[in-house]
């Protein structure tokens, strides 16, 4: 077991941490777009739209993220749409967090009980202030936990990309293996990174909610 | 170049024994091992609940393909010898299954009120018997519908196996798709075969949440 080698490659891991975060954060604000209007297809009187909104989300949450990628990657180009690896990776990984988005965002609306709606429109409230003061804010609570593993949780699925040959953190692995030959230590140092990131956003989030929510429980 | 014949939709579906063989290795291996950590989840030791949680979190925070590589280069440097292939994939997925699985047993061993315990211990039973026969059952009906949705991920976590080289579902699919140069038709068919294993699965994992909600 040797480390040492793997020192010179530094800035070849830093910016393949970069570029893994920014196809973390591109494809979750993305999916969580997706994931409200999905949601609020699925609330709406369209029948068509709704059916079409399902379908999607069972044909992206039932098959591997893996397979979407190459789809995207290898058979988009045969129909004239020709996109590079970050831009396919990125695509088919904000439709696969937008799949899981619309039913945790769904599920956020529906923890709302219909009294409290009611409650607000006998204080008079508007429609938008209904939503804005009674709906959203414990919608958001609710769907909050939900929603930051799911990031987590694709911070960690963006390894994926590697397979297309985008330049982000688990490619870089392979480029660093492939020159130096220290296959364990090389993954082993990769595992350690993507163990900081996590713990680095999962922090963050306790911190962001410890901060934003701080009206108490009902009981 | 050759055309799409029978031959490599045969060649998929033959394929398709090592995405189940996966999945039965990960699920009997990993199955113990995660009763075993959300049984020390709950323990009284606070040592081992610390240990357990940070074990769990640990793997929770490792792409699964960085823990596959981990393992299929790292088994040789830890025991010296070289293992075949298909041990390292099991560490992984044993490791992987134990740490989800775990969580979820431990959120359904939590959610049986204390007082559950306590009527057991008024009865004379043991702490073992306890689990056994009052606590266990309550929180194997309460956990069923999360453990089939993560039994859904597992199927579509054995797919990266293939870049490992495991020729699975997935791989079998690169490699028709390689030899036929019909990609849309190869990763389609891949893709729907993958659909047809996990929907059953996802409605019957809502079906049973259903079920449970309403007789609550």
């Amino acid at each position: 077991m040797n480390f040492l080698p793997l020192w010179r490659y530094q800035n070849q891991l830093i910016d393949g941490a970069i570029v893994t975060l920014e196809l973390t954060v591109i494809s979750a604000l993305c999916g969580l777009l997706i994931g409200v209007a999905g949601a609020v297809a699925l609330k709406g009187r369209l029948t068509p739209l709704r059916l079409m909104v399902r379908g999607y989300i069972e044909l992206f949450r039932n098959t591997p993220s893996l397979i979407q990628i190459f789809i995207i990657f290898f058979v988009l180009p045969s129909f004239g749409l020709k996109l590079p690896a970050f831009e396919s990776a990125a695509v088919a990984l904000s439709l696969y967090f937008g799949a899981y988005s619309v039913e945790i965002i769904r599920a956020g609306l529906d923890s709302i009980p219909p009294s409290q709606v009611e409650a607000g429109q006998c204080l008079g409230l508007s429609g938008w202030q209904v939503f804005r003061h009674i709906v959203l804010p414990p919608a958001l609570r609710n769907a909050y936990p939900a929603v930051t593993s799911q990031f987590v949780l694709l911070l960690l699925g963006t390894s994926l990309a590697s397979q297309v040959a985008a330049d982000e953190l688990f490619h870089v692995a392979g480029f660093i293996e492939s020159r130096t030959y220290r296959s364990f230590e090389v993954y082993a140092v990769i595992c350690v990174v993507y163990f900081g990131m996590a713990m680095a956003f999962k922090a963050l989030f306790a911190i962001i909610a410890a901060a934003a929510f701080r009206w108490p429980r009902r009981r | 170049m050759r055309s799409f014949t029978l031959i490599d939709f045969v060649s998929l579906f033959s394929a398709l024994r090592w995405t189940v063989a996966l999945v039965v290795l990960a699920l009997t291996f990993g199955a113990p091992v995660a009763l075993g950590l959300a049984m020390g989840r709950i323990s009284r030791f606070k040592g081992l609940r610390w240990a357990m949680a940070a074990l769990i979190q640990t793997i929770q925070s490792v792409p699964l393909l960085g823990l596959l590589f981990f393992f299929y280069f790292g088994m040789p440097v830890f025991l010296g010898i070289q293992v075949p292939a298909i041990i390292a994939v099991t560490v992984a997925y044993t490791l992987y299954t134990a740490a989800f699985l775990g969580e979820i047993w431990r959120g359904g061993l939590e959610a049986v009120k204390q007082a559950q315990w306590e009527a057991g211990a008024c009865l004379g039973l043991s702490a073992w018997q306890q689990f056994r026969h009052i606590v266990a059952p309550q929180a194997l009906r309460l956990s069923l519908p999360p453990t089939v949705g993560f039994l859904v991920q597992l199927i579509k976590g054995t797919s990266l196996a293939s870049i490992l080289g495991f020729v699975e579902l997935a791989r079998a699919g690169q490699v028709v798709s390689a030899a036929t140069f019909q990609p849309l038709l190869t990763y389609a068919l891949v893709a729907a075969i993958y659909f047809a294993l996990c929907l059953p699965l996802t409605l019957w994992s809502r079906s049973l949440e259903a079920r449970l909600d309403g007789s609550r």
